[in-house]
């Protein structure tokens, strides 16, 4: 039971005490990306290394919770990734912070050796495949060294399970500070600090918070809302499952702000362990006395209780998610009222983000001014973006906010993946928009976002190349949206089906320009007038991508081509008349008879009855017919 | 007070708390689908947008007015919203208009024609879901729902029962029972209000009229009609009367061209019932057992309470409403009288009522095998046969009812509004305990529209607690406080419909507007007034019935004929 | 974490569970408020592998709402199956980043092999579910497969059918 921030300082110290006189730790990923790649033996053979040579040398997993490769040696892991999976295996040597990347089995006894000389084992260091540079060290590796980890500072570096561990790197200390101060000086820090919601609005935390700390009322709520259904974004997974202490903190930073004593945790359903790590912590919490009856001696009590979803992204509305809670169908409210004011349960309700959360812990110890001096004066902080697609190093990226997207594509992501050539960017998910190279320099924050007609979002990040079709892309959003859609209002359930309903039509090849319209049309009706926020921007990545690749949708309806050879539909073979010995083989295999000819002259293909299943390719022995696009 | 702009012109604020509610004030209509006053806001039909300064496109239902706020209500983006809001209902709606119940009353109809939706653009849904024809009264027509959730709320939150809730999401999202079963299997107490709130065909009630011609037309049967309290009121709204003029006279002329031979006043058993539950209930407080004493003459609520408050069925008055008490003397004691044996007298009832239909098939209310009430039919149902037969309503003479059950007084007449049976009851109560003459009739404190009222009435020094209840949530909300020990009354009243029967489902479908509601309740207080008796006691042909063959109240001929059983419906244990 | 072999055997014997002493268990921890409907519904869920009608009907009953209430919420969330799913539960992620390295083509390949009737999850013989979900936070290993909650990365069409085969002849050598 810690009694007041001295007791958390005591901890704090017997925990580094004890941590120094370990001479060093090898930490191997245990990531689904690396295990993946078979980190679980490398695991092994170190282990059966120092066994062998009778070393004190303790190794840890960085993330456990792995299960053995099966016999394909195909991984089965759950958990988050932490960000350089492309680069796995990865083994670290503590204290130095040496990297060894992309290690094998057979690499143990080599990093043992060096770990016993003070050498490093250079051949598995991080070699940069652009520049061939040799970097020893994680911190300098580009994609490390162009970001600014502060929500993913712990994250990989402490064990998520262990509440010491976190009080060692200065956990709770921002809890223990906010308990100092009156609860009117916590919301002015979070004003000052002007920490805007990661969730995806940008709305500014302490604004919302000082309507709820001005509402009378018997009970407050305080909601994390970790329901993270954007597909493609998994920071927040990372932050509940890799530093789960952090969201607790938060948590109760702002409980004790607005007057709130209870909190939940929504977690996605897809989520098994975060929901396992944050109960441990809120159990652990409770057993320090950092949860409960009168925390720290301060007289404020708070205690949090996470719950699970089960499986609707619009539950990530506040409305929806609050209706979520209370057991009904996750559909959204009418606002106002805003929750603020009448929540959960008609009680005055703040729902934040779990980045949000996160950084709340820094900014109590370090003070708003240390926050605002990251970032932009309008977006200060940092933003995790879940770097996926065509790019070299697919992971989770933090940076300042304000960086271009050409830093964190090019400089962090390493650029295209195959040495190809940059198309767009999507950004924001399902309600964000599609960037093209003109936009490279945009700086990445709210703002500049919303003018150029995207949105942070939750902050997917997805780079797309030659090879990627801006159509299939809109219509595969729209499906998603579809899908997720949740039926209450006319313009969201209906008009989002017709937009997918157009949108099949075109990646089928049966698109019309009066369809390009239409889509505008419908668009924009659905944006002004749904009722939620999943209706309001769900025609975003079809009318940005309308504008931007205009061209691209021309050659779908009208040459009824695509130009990034996708669509199936668009899809086309035809026989070379040089290269056909007219032997008749194809027509034979052609299941849908739709090739014909004379033996001893070139045959052709009916496009109208060929169903473009490719046998002819595969059967010709004279490599004759070609997919066109 | 405040004030704001609605279209260029200044209003004054009175308390309202919605744009929506300023401007139809303010005398500019906006389309709502799925939005009343009686129910909670739900926001999605989005046919109710406004543009307000500062603000851009908001749905005024759901948005709190506020002072100096600029409102445009038909802007050209408005126009274009709501256009293209209807053009996608339209797209998945199967618009078999001059095949549909509602057509010409209907909001969906009404909304397409005013606003220009003259081409769907869209590729329309040609897949139809089945039809729930399983319905006593309702039937559920998937393929005309637009998913306004009018009906959800109306069962879940007016009715407390949520026989139909939405399920599944999304472009899948329909209207459903539990487990799409019909709605014959569930716990539909068949008040019918879900149809009658419904703005299109997607919910109907069983219409009967056919049924209704064939025994008109079959020389074998001599057709008895009794005509309801509330329907004398209502009926006219179809034929442009105003709401609450009563048409009795009319009523009886119409029925008579179209081939009926007799005509009865429901009130006139009404009065009896009075008699006999007012003897009931002073013997239940005199005695002290099953206190309170709960109404019975909703078949809604006697549903209701079989279902979900088996435990109480004892505190229900025995009485059988007044339709069954009719149908009852007619097939027993009547047909004797004319010489025509039962089963060929045939009963048709005119009600205000859907549930009726259900009450009029239960076994219990049969006269050798054959049914009292064969055949009821809505006070809308009705005025369809009375178009149909090509009858000029308005201008029709008046016609008196047939004795000897058209002799009433105006406590039966005001059982069609809320709290008229307790004021009925009252009137005779007094007098039997105080053996003394009441001068003043009118009993103030049961009067009301509110969905819950109770008060205190001290008679001979005796208090009486009573709760004068419409809308089913609300019952259930006494039953929780009784079984809580919070309340303790000497008789409940209960009607499952807003405002009692002149708000019933059967009525003109314009009963989902509380004003027309009142205006009939007012016009039943008025016959209520104009009549020379107010209290059923008074009623000589009563007296004689009672006197010829009934005995006494509470006789053993009087159980046998006006009296029944209740049985437990709860589903599970 | 639950094994293949777990989730398996926990199919069996299905019916000789009490359902209403099971809801009432699940009654007695959550409570009888609504929000308690969502985590019993996911117990339930959890136990039966899918919700039977009388379990529906039986949480109603227990939380005194109606059967339509309670068949609205387990129709809404994706969490909750109202028919009984395959053995196999295969759900193949379609979220950005596996849908933009081909996670299509994968779901098609195992509907194939499976033999799963267009418009239906399950397949005639009960053996297999196949869904699609939005992403699982594994998008380095994009595309990604996961039957019964073991997970399959860097899937492609050939390398799914191989697992399927395994899978199948598994199955025809125990029956
Ligand atoms: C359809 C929809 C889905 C959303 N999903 C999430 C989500 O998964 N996680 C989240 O934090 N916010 C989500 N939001 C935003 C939240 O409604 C809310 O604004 C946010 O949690 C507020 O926290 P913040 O102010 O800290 O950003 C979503 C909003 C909409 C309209
Ligand atoms: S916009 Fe879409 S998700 Fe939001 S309430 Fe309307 S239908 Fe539901
Ligand atoms: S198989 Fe090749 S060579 Fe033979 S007919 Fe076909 S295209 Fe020509
Ligand atoms: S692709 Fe298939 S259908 Fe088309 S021509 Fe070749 S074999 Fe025939
Ligand atoms: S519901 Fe209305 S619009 Fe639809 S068919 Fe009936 S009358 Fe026509
Ligand atoms: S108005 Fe309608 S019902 Fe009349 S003729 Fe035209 S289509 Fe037919
Ligand atoms: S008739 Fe009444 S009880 Fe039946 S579903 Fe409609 S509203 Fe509910
Ligand atoms: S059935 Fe009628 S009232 Fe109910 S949702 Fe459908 S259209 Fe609305
Ligand atoms: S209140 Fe009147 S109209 Fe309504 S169900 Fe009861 S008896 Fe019928
Ligand atoms: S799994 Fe090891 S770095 Fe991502
Ligand atoms: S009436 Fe306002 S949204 Fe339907
Ligand atoms: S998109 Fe498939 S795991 Fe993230």
């Amino acid at each position: 039971m810690l009694k007041n921030r001295a007791d958390i300082l005591d901890v704090q110290r017997e925990y580094n005490e004890a941590v120094k006189k370990t001479k060093a730790q090898i930490l191997v990923c245990a990531g689904t990306g690396c295990v993946a790649n078979g980190s679980l033996l490398v695991y092994d053979e170190l282990q059966a290394e120092l066994e062998k040579r009778n070393l004190d040398i303790t190794i840890d997993y960085l993330l456990e919770e792995h299960e053995q490769a099966d016999d394909n040696g195909i991984a089965a892991i759950k958990s988050g990734c932490h960000g350089f999976c492309e680069q796995g295996p990865l083994v670290r040597i503590e204290p130095e912070g040496i990297l060894y990347t992309k290690v094998k089995p057979e690499d143990a006894s080599s990093i043992i050796d060096a770990l016993v000389s003070g050498d490093v084992v250079e051949r598995l260091l991080y070699h940069d495949p652009n520049t061939g540079e040799v970097y020893p060290k994680e911190n300098e590796i580009p994609f490390y060294k162009y970001q600014q980890r502060v929500v993913l500072r712990h994250c990989g570096v402490i064990d998520p399970e262990d509440i010491r561990a976190y009080i060692a790197v200065g956990g709770y200390e921002g809890a223990a500070q906010a308990l100092s101060l009156t609860s009117e000086d916590v919301v002015n820090e979070v004003l000052t600090s002007n920490l805007r919601g990661r969730g995806g609005g940008g709305f500014p935390a302490g604004r919302k918070w000082s309507i709820a700390a001005s509402q009378e009322a018997d009970q407050k709520y305080i909601i994390c809302n970790g329901d993270e259904g954007d597909p493609g974004a998994f920071m927040d997974r990372s932050i509940m499952e890799g530093d789960p202490h952090s969201v607790i903190e938060g948590m109760m930073i702002a409980g004790y702000a607005i007057g709130a004593s209870k909190g939940y945790i929504y977690v996605r359903a897809e989520y098994p362990l975060a929901v396992k790590r944050l109960k441990k912590a809120i159990s652990d919490a409770r057993k320090y006395g950092l949860l409960g009856e009168n925390i720290l001696g301060s007289g404020f009590s708070f205690d949090v209780q996470v719950k699970e979803g089960a499986g609707a992204f619009v539950c990530g509305e506040e409305s929806a998610l609050i209706a979520s809670i209370e057991g009904e169908r996750g559909m959204p409210r009418p606002k106002p009222p805003f929750p603020a004011v009448s929540g959960l349960w008609g009680k005055p309700t703040i729902i934040n983000n779990v980045e949000t959360l996160a950084n709340l812990p820094h900014i109590l110890r370090r003070g708003s001014d240390w926050f605002k001096s990251i970032g932009t004066e309008s977006s200060p902080g940092t933003k995790t973006f879940a770097l996926t697609g065509e790019v070299l190093n697919t992971g989770l990226v933090e940076v300042p906010m304000g960086r271009t997207i050409n830093e964190v594509v090019f400089k962090i992501g390493g650029g295209i993946r195959g040495g190809g050539k940059l198309k767009a960017v999507q950004i924001g998910g399902p309600s964000g928009g599609c960037l093209t190279e003109e936009f490279l320099d945009l700086p990445l924050d709210f703002d500049s976002l919303r003018q150029a007609g995207a949105m942070i979002g939750s902050g997917g990040l997805v780079v797309m190349d030659e090879n990627t079709c801006i159509v299939e892309v809109a219509r595969f959003f729209m499906n998603f949206i579809q899908n997720e859609s949740c039926g209450k209002c006319v313009f969201c359930r209906e008009g989002t089906l017709h937009m997918l309903d157009i949108l099949q039509r075109i990646v089928d090849g049966k698109g019309t320009l009066e369809d390009l319209d239409l889509l505008v049309e419908i668009g924009e009706t659905v944006q002004i007038g749904s009722l939620c926020g999943l209706g309001k921007t769900a025609p975003n990545p079809v009318l940005s991508t309308l504008e931007n690749f205009r061209d691209e949708y021309l050659a779908h309806v009208v040459e009824k081509r695509c130009p990034a050879g996708v669509c199936q539909g668009l899809k086309r073979y035809q026989i070379m008349d040089d290269k056909c010995k007219g032997c008749g083989l194809c027509a034979r295999k052609c299941p849908a008879e739709a090739i014909s000819g004379k033996v001893g002259k070139p045959f052709v293909i009916d496009p109208e009855k060929c169903i473009k299943c490719g046998a002819c390719v595969t059967v010709c022995k004279f490599k004759a017919i070609e997919e066109v696009a | 007070m405040g004030w704001l702009m609605v279209n260029g012109k200044s209003v004054t604020l009175n308390g309202e708390t919605s744009v929506l509610e300023v401007v139809r004030n303010a005398g500019v209509d906006i389309p709502t689908l799925c939005h009343h006053p009686d129910l909670s806001v739900y926001g999605a039909c989005r046919m109710c947008l406004v543009d307000i300064d500062g603000r851009g496109i908001v749905a005024a239902c759901h948005t709190p007015p506020e002072e100096g706020m600029v409102i445009r209500t038909n802007t050209a983006m408005v126009r274009r919203l709501r256009k293209m809001a209807l053009e996608l209902i339209l797209a998945r709606h199967d618009g078999e208009c001059t095949t549909c119940d509602r057509s010409g009353n209907c909001k969906l109809q009404e909304y397409a024609h005013r606003f220009g939706v003259d081409d769907v653009r869209f590729e329309r849904t040609e897949e139809r879901l089945p039809i729930d024809n399983s319905g006593v009264t309702v039937i559920r027509d998937p393929n005309k729902c637009i998913l306004c959730g009018e009906c959800v709320r109306m069962c879940g939150e007016l009715q407390g029962i949520g026989v139909l809730d939405f399920a599944h999401r999304g472009s899948d999202m329909v209207v459903s029972t539990a487990f799409n079963q019909d709605i014959r299997e569930t716990d539909c107490v068949n008040c019918g209000q879900c149809a009658a709130i419904c703005p299109t065909g997607a919910l109907t009630i069983r219409s009967q009229i056919q049924e209704a011609w064939d025994a008109i037309n079959d020389s074998t049967k001599t057709v008895v009609v009794q005509i309801a309290p509330a329907v004398r009121v209502a009926i006219g709204e179809e034929f442009n009367l105003p709401p609450g003029q009563s048409s009795m006279g009319q009523l009886v002329t119409a029925l008579r061209t179209m081939g009926v031979s007799k005509v009865f006043d429901t009130s006139f058993a009404a009065d009896i019932t009075v008699i006999e539950e007012t003897k009931e209930f002073i013997e239940r407080v005199q005695s002290g057992q099953n206190i309170p004493q709960f109404t019975s003459c909703c078949p809604a609520w006697v549903k209701y309470a079989e279902q979900f408050y088996p435990e109480y069925l004892d505190n229900l008055s025995s009485c059988r409403s007044p339709q069954q008490m009719l149908g009852s003397l007619v097939k027993k004691h009547y047909s004797k009288e004319l010489g025509i044996p039962a089963q060929d007298l045939f009963m048709i009832s005119i009600m205000p009522c859907t549930a009726k239909k259900f009450e009029a098939q239960r076994d219990e209310f049969t006269t050798d095998g054959a049914p009292d009430v064969d055949l009821v039919i809505t006070t809308q149902e009705l005025a369809r046969m009375i178009k149909e037969a090509g009858i000029d309503y308005p201008s029709l003479e008046e016609t008196p009812l047939d004795q000897p059950f058209g002799f009433v007084t105006g406590a039966g007449i005001i059982f069609g509004v809320t709290g008229g049976v307790s004021e009925a009851v009252l009137r005779q109560a007094y007098e039997i305990l105080t053996e003394q003459e009441l001068k003043d009739v009118v009993f103030s404190d049961v009067r009301g529209y509110e969905g819950l009222r109770s008060c205190e009435i001290v008679i001979n020094e005796m208090p009486i607690r009573l709760a004068v209840v419409n809308g089913l949530a609300n019952a259930k909300k006494v039953l929780e406080d009784m079984r809580a020990g919070k309340v303790h009354y000497h008789l409940v009243e209960v009607m499952a419909c807003p405002g009692g029967c002149i708000g019933g489902a059967g009525q003109p479908i314009t009963n989902v507007n509380r004003h027309v509601r009142y205006e009939r309740g007012a016009g039943l207080y008025r016959d209520d007034k104009r009549l020379p008796m107010h209290k059923s006691q008074q009623n000589p042909a009563v007296a004689a019935l009672y006197e010829n063959w009934l005995g006494y109240p509470g006789s053993k001929t009087a159980h046998e004929t006006l009296h029944t059983t209740y049985t437990c419906r709860k589903k599970s244990n | 974490m639950t094994t293949l072999e777990q989730s398996v055997v926990r199919d069996e014997g299905l019916n000789t569970i009490n359902v209403d002493d099971n809801v009432a268990a699940a009654v007695k921890r959550y409570g009888t408020n609504q929000s308690a409907l969502i985590p019993i519904l996911q117990e339930m869920q959890e136990q039966y592998r899918y919700l039977p009608k009388d379990v529906l009907n039986s949480v109603a009953e227990a939380l005194q709402l109606s059967p339509a209430t309670v068949y609205g919420v387990a129709t809404f969330y994706a969490q909750f199956s109202l028919e009984p799913k395959g053995k196999y539960v295969i759900k193949v992620c379609d979220g950005t980043a596996c849908h933009v390295r081909g996670s299509l083509p994968v779901y098609e390949a195992i509907c194939e092999r499976v033999g799963l009737e267009k418009g239906k999850s399950t397949t005639k013989n009960r053996r297999y579910t196949i869904e699609t979900v939005s992403c699982l936070g594994a998008c380095g290993l994009a595309p990604v497969v996961t039957i019964n909650d073991k997970v399959y990365g860097q899937m492609t069409p050939q390398a799914i059918v191989m697992i399927l085969d395994m899978l199948e002849e598994e199955e025809t050598s125990h029956a």
